[in-house]
């Protein structure tokens, strides 16, 4: 099922929801013939769409926004703060091309502290799913949870089948005494490819899908204290993200750890298709494997496909 | 609205001297946007009195009107209004700022009436439109009043808004501008210039009137006449005055927010009777 099937037969069921889009489509092209006026195109206006959205909720509807994740987050960013977040309206947020995947737009559709912003918000919920699979997964449980929500609306496919999504639980895929990497969104194929290298070079690793960024699975990440080294790997500023969130959990619960980060620190991503920004990155699963051991192996890296949209 | 009832205008303006003593009575012990609060009070009075279908007991019904009010820093108008349609318990303006209370220098919902916060200017204007558009779905018949300050025309997301608003040929819409001529520190066409205001409107889409913003049988005119026109917002320009009522601070572009001493608030009160002139030593220019 894809998103605009789930979406579709969603808002078809339920008269509360409402689909919105600032003139972003790319997720919703077919939507309209199902839902009529309840299909709301803004124009290139995130703000106008985020104000509207949250009048929309006061009527007691169920917006689905949609617009590309820098300017949902940031053009828009005091609207969800103000109109969404104050009133804890259910204004949900569908970002487009979020974190690496804006591959080769640049800097300017980078959204790589939208997990920071978003998770800033007091009432404000925050979820990254690993591919399509998680999306869906995850996608009616956020929607007819009465807060506002952030999703990082990821497409991606790994092949991977991914367990029932819980609200403010990760997915354990494995557990190890070695080293446990936590990761979000689309680096989870890449990380799952770096479990297999890091087992073939003997260590015990555990890989845990955080899903749910806020609320977010505490128990999971001190559990994953066990192992000798935590592994933090995401598409995001170091600061505020992934990294930031097992720092606080760490520190409000008194616990320490050796954390190793992958993220952008202080910097955005060179500008091209989506392999070759993980590559020049370093966000290949070999490369993730590579830096954790220290050294090089001969493993191959699997091909990386490049996204089939773009906006 | 084909037959206009008639309005006692007589009894609105002595319940706007009510509402601008409220208002005044607010001014003090940390103060409040006075000046801006008196140039909108006539028409938010109006439009509670006369127009919209609100009151204590439809303030949950979807079929009710609603009244945004974008500007937000003039709601001692609106808290004065409620007083006197009997929707706030007078006793409840003496908790301006307390913590105990919810009345402070923006509104809150926590104030049954109040259909959504403001402060930060821009807004409302989209929240209406969203409510507005909910309207339209559900054929309903209710209208939807968006109040925005002349200095807060200054924001992008008004102009964004009425292009939307619009589009979706939202004439359950009526946008009213409080024209009081300032923004906080400075006349409006002194620092960023609005005029030709009335053409602006007009060639965003909007059916607009411009009217006297104080004087209750043009604003009844103008409201009667709503939808302006079929399928266009409605853009009420009310020319007004900052400070109305208040001639030792009306118009004064050093007199927006006032935080007066008691001997002050006696003597204003005294001269919104016409009684006399205030000497005014209180701080000039609180900016907050």
């Amino acid at each position: 099922m894809t998103y605009e099937e789930l979406l579709t037969r969603q808002a078809t069921a339920d008269e509360r929801f409402i689909v919105m889009t600032a003139e972003n489509r790319a997720l919703v092209r077919n939507i309209y013939a199902h839902l009529g006026n309840r299909f709301i195109d803004t124009g290139i206006t995130e703000q106008t769409m985020i104000g509207a959205a949250a009048g929309l909720a006061l009527r007691g509807r169920i917006p689905v926004v949609h617009a590309l994740a820098s300017f949902l987050t940031m053009r828009a960013f005091e609207f969800v703060r103000t109109d969404a977040g104050i009133p804890n309206l259910p204004v949900k947020l569908s970002s487009f091309i979020p974190g690496f995947l804006s591959d080769g737009n640049g800097p300017t559709h980078q959204a790589i502290e939208d997990i920071a912003l978003m998770r800033g918000i007091p009432n404000m919920t925050v979820f990254a799913p690993a591919d399509e699979d998680d999306l869906i997964k995850m996608l009616p449980d956020i929607w007819n949870y009465p807060a506002p929500s952030y999703v990082r609306i990821n497409t991606q496919k790994s092949g991977y089948e991914h367990a029932p999504f819980e609200l403010g639980k990760a997915e354990v895929i494995a557990e190890g005494t070695d080293v446990t990497i936590l990761t979000y969104g689309l680096l989870f194929a890449q990380t799952l490819a770096a479990v297999e290298i890091l087992k073939n070079e003997g260590l015990s690793v555990g890989l845990i899908n955080m899903r749910s960024l806020k609320p977010v699975d505490e128990q999971a990440i001190l559990e994953a204290t066990s192992s000798k080294l935590l592994v933090t790997v995401e598409d995001h500023f170091l600061t505020g993200g992934l990294y930031s969130i097992v720092a606080e959990t760490l520190l409000k619960h008194q616990t320490a750890a050796k954390v190793l980060p992958f993220a952008l620190n202080e910097k955005w991503f060179k500008p091209s298709l989506l392999p070759n920004v993980l590559q020049h990155e370093g966000f290949t699963g070999k490369q993730i494997a590579e830096k954790i051991l220290g050294y090089t192996t001969n493993a191959v890296q699997q091909t990386i496909a490049v996204p089939q949209f773009s906006e | 609205m084909t037959d206009k009832p008639t309005i006692d205008r007589q009894k609105l303006q002595q319940t706007a001297l009510k509402v601008r003593e409220h208002i005044v009575k607010m001014a003090t012990d940390g103060g409040c946007f006075v000046g801006a609060s008196l140039s909108a009070a006539d028409l938010i009075l109006y439009l509670y009195s006369e127009w919209l279908n609100i009151d204590n007991h439809n303030l949950d019904d979807p079929d009710r009107d609603y009244l945004f009010l974008s500007k937000g820093h003039d709601v001692p108008a609106l808290y004065g209004t409620f007083v006197e349609l009997g929707l706030m318990e007078k006793d409840r303006l003496k908790n301006h700022l307390s913590i105990d209370d919810h009345i402070y220098w923006h509104p809150n919902t926590k104030i049954p009436g109040i259909e959504f916060h403001s402060g930060s200017l821009g807004h409302l204007p989209s929240v209406a439109i969203g409510v507005a558009m909910d309207i339209k779905i559900r054929g309903g018949k209710n209208r939807v009043v968006c109040i925005l300050g002349d200095g807060e025309l200054n924001e992008g997301t008004c102009w964004e808004a009425m292009l939307v608003a619009n589009a979706y040929k939202l004439d359950n819409l009526i946008f009213v501008v409080d024209r009081n001529q300032f923004q906080a520190n400075m006349p409006t066409e002194e620092l960023i210039p609005l005029e030709p205001l009335h053409d602006k409107f007009t060639a965003f889409g909007g059916a607009v009137k411009r009217i006297d913003g104080h004087d209750f049988d043009a604003l009844h005119n103008a409201f009667s006449a709503y939808p302006f026109e079929t399928g266009k917002v409605n853009v009420v320009i009310a020319d007004t005055v900052r400070g109305k009522g208040l001639p030792s601070i009306e118009r004064r572009a050093d007199r927006w927010f006032c935080n007066f001493t008691a001997p002050e608030i006696e003597s204003l009160l005294r001269e919104l009777h016409g009684e006399h002139l205030s000497q005014l030593t209180s701080e000039t220019l609180v900016v907050r």
